[in-house]
């Protein structure tokens, strides 16, 4: 014992040597928001004549488990647009928090919500560049579909860094591998999208979920489907990928146990 | 008046020797020259309506409403100055955006009065403000349905307890009034402004108490009211704004939103049709005595 009130109840210096007080430094940068946490995986989408088609499967996972199997991941912006998010979910409900908040404030003015989805996307990209700035990203990648200011059918993507990109069918994460060279083989550059029905638009994405649910192990036979024309934002919650065939898989080798 | 050369009423929150506050009474004098508003709590909504008397021919018809939407769900429309009701409204609207930042839903209607009850109290205490000259009445809806939780994602396990009362009824329909003291009170009718006397008269009448009343003929009745208790100002020319929040079965899903232009003109139509026949009835009745 000493007369050093800050050295009582602490390991002797003498016989354990001087504490090493890095360990205890609490300044520094914050690493826990850099990484997502529970994470939803690929968003589809494909323009059609006359509007938008947005997928997504119904999963939350915790790394590689499976941990949520009824999480809606296309959240429907007033009656305008709705937005597919993959990525962290914990980040996609605080955007979904924010953009209700937006919808409230919008709807005091006499003429309603007017923010139209090119309205809703530039801002969202706004938001993820500006919280990307302060090293603090909000984890998601995202799809926002609905039309623009002139009526026309709108889909673009945004991501955690704020980058924005553009095309008539889009995927993010697997699905951007997967998703798209199917979508370009079924939809070239040349055929203009008037020339896509909306049925063709919703077997496209409907065989998409069906591929990445076979190859991407974060991924789950029950999804999602939003399907935004004129008349309306029809959204279906409770979907299940029909005409499975896992015959391929007997040809996969090189796994676990099997060598050869 | 009592009060004119005593002092008491010189500065905010000064108690007058017997017990009252000046200051707030003539806040209430602004809100009684103000058009007449009313609330009715009917059984499956809230119907809120106002009489805007119309200043200039200048004015565009339609334009500079009166009545106010707070979150989704509430509807909030005043008497007196109307500057003061606006930052009442925009107090509302903080209160009611906080709440959901704290409890991810929306803001019952009974804690909303609540809340802005004691903002408006806060006036009275202070000699460097002075009291709202506003009475507000507050509709809402408070959903019967159990919502989501702002931002959820999924519902969990089917099967388990979850601790829910089976059969438990839950929200429906609420009507403050609240005045410059900051007092305030639930109602099955409000009404506040010039015409208040005839207005409640007239609210009396309709045994709200009892429930029954529907939203569709509370439109009516809220219009027929403000007609008669536009008698006593008939030189001056008006403009009826109407709003209302249903449950969410009905025209309005549970929101407040403004009476469509067809359905006011329709009550408006039904009001004026109503006070001839009054007329009518009493150049009957002074024929009667003179014979």
């Amino acid at each position: 014992m000493n007369h050093f009130p800050e050295a009582w109840g602490r390991p002797r210096d003498d016989v354990y040597g001087a504490y090493n007080p890095s360990y205890l430094q609490t300044t520094g940068p914050k690493a826990h928001t850099s990484s997502p946490a529970v994470t939803g995986t690929s968003v589809i989408g494909v323009k059609f004549n006359g509007g938008v088609a947005l997928a997504t499967d119904n999963l939350a996972s915790y790394g590689s488990l499976a941990r949520f199997s009824d999480v809606k991941r296309l959240r429907v912006f007033g009656d305008k647009a709705v937005v597919g998010f993959g990525g962290d979910v914990s980040d996609m409900q605080y955007i979904d928090r924010l953009l209700a908040s937006i919808d409230i404030r919008e709807n005091y003015s006499n003429h309603g919500n007017m923010l139209n989805a090119k309205n809703l996307h530039t801002y969202l990209a706004k938001v993820f560049y500006k919280r990307r700035s302060e090293f603090n990203p909000l984890w998601n990648h995202v799809l926002v579909a609905g039309y623009d200011g002139e009526g026309k059918p709108f889909l673009s993507s945004a991501d955690l860094l704020g980058t924005t990109f553009s095309a008539p069918h889009l995927a993010t994460g697997f699905g951007a591998h997967l998703a798209v060279p199917i979508l370009r083989r079924l939809f070239p550059d040349e055929k203009p999208i008037e020339e896509v029905t909306q049925e063709h638009a919703v077997d496209a994405l409907k065989q998409c979920l069906k591929v990445l649910f076979y190859r991407d192990a974060r991924s789950l036979d029950k999804y999602s489907i939003a399907v935004i024309t004129k008349d309306g934002i029809d959204l279906k919650e409770n979907e299940q990928i029909e005409g499975q065939s896992w015959a391929f898989a007997e040809r996969i080798k090189g796994y676990g146990a099997q060598t050869n | 008046m009592t009060s004119i050369g005593t002092g008491y009423d010189l500065s905010n929150s000064v108690f007058s020797p017997d017990g009252r506050n000046f200051q707030v009474e003539y806040a209430v004098k602004a809100v009684e020259n103000g058009g007449t508003a009313v609330g009715i709590r009917c059984k499956d909504g809230v119907v809120l309506a106002v009489e805007k008397i119309i200043t200039s021919k200048l004015l565009k018809p339609g334009a500079n409403k009166r009545i106010a939407t707070v979150d989704r769900h509430v509807g909030i429309v005043s008497a007196g100055l109307v500057p003061d009701g606006r930052h009442f409204v925009s107090r509302a609207r903080d209160e009611a955006s906080s709440w959901r930042g704290v409890y991810k839903a929306p803001i019952p209607t009974n804690a909303l009065a609540n809340r802005l009850g004691g903002y408006v109290q806060a006036y009275t205490l202070y000699s460097s403000v002075r009291p709202f000259g506003v009475t507000a009445i507050v509709g809402g809806w408070d959903s019967e349905a159990e919502l989501a939780v702002d931002g959820q994602v999924g519902q969990g396990p089917n099967s388990g307890a979850g601790g829910k009362v089976e059969g438990a009824e839950a929200g429906g329909p609420g009507l403050y009034m609240i005045e410059p003291s900051g007092l305030y009170w639930g109602y099955y009718g409000a009404a506040t402004g010039k015409g208040r006397q005839a207005a409640k008269a007239e609210l009396e009448k309709l045994d709200l108490s009892s429930g029954n009343l529907s939203l569709a003929d509370g439109v009516k009745e809220a219009a027929r009211i403000i007609y008669v208790a536009h008698e006593d100002s008939k030189d001056k020319e008006f403009e009826l704004e109407m709003s209302w929040i249903s449950s969410l079965d009905g025209p309005t899903k549970g929101r407040h939103e403004e009476v469509p232009k067809e359905l006011r003109e329709e009550a408006e139509k039904a009001a004026k049709r109503a006070l001839e026949g009054d007329d009518d009835e009493e150049e009957e009745k002074g024929q009667a005595m003179e014979e």
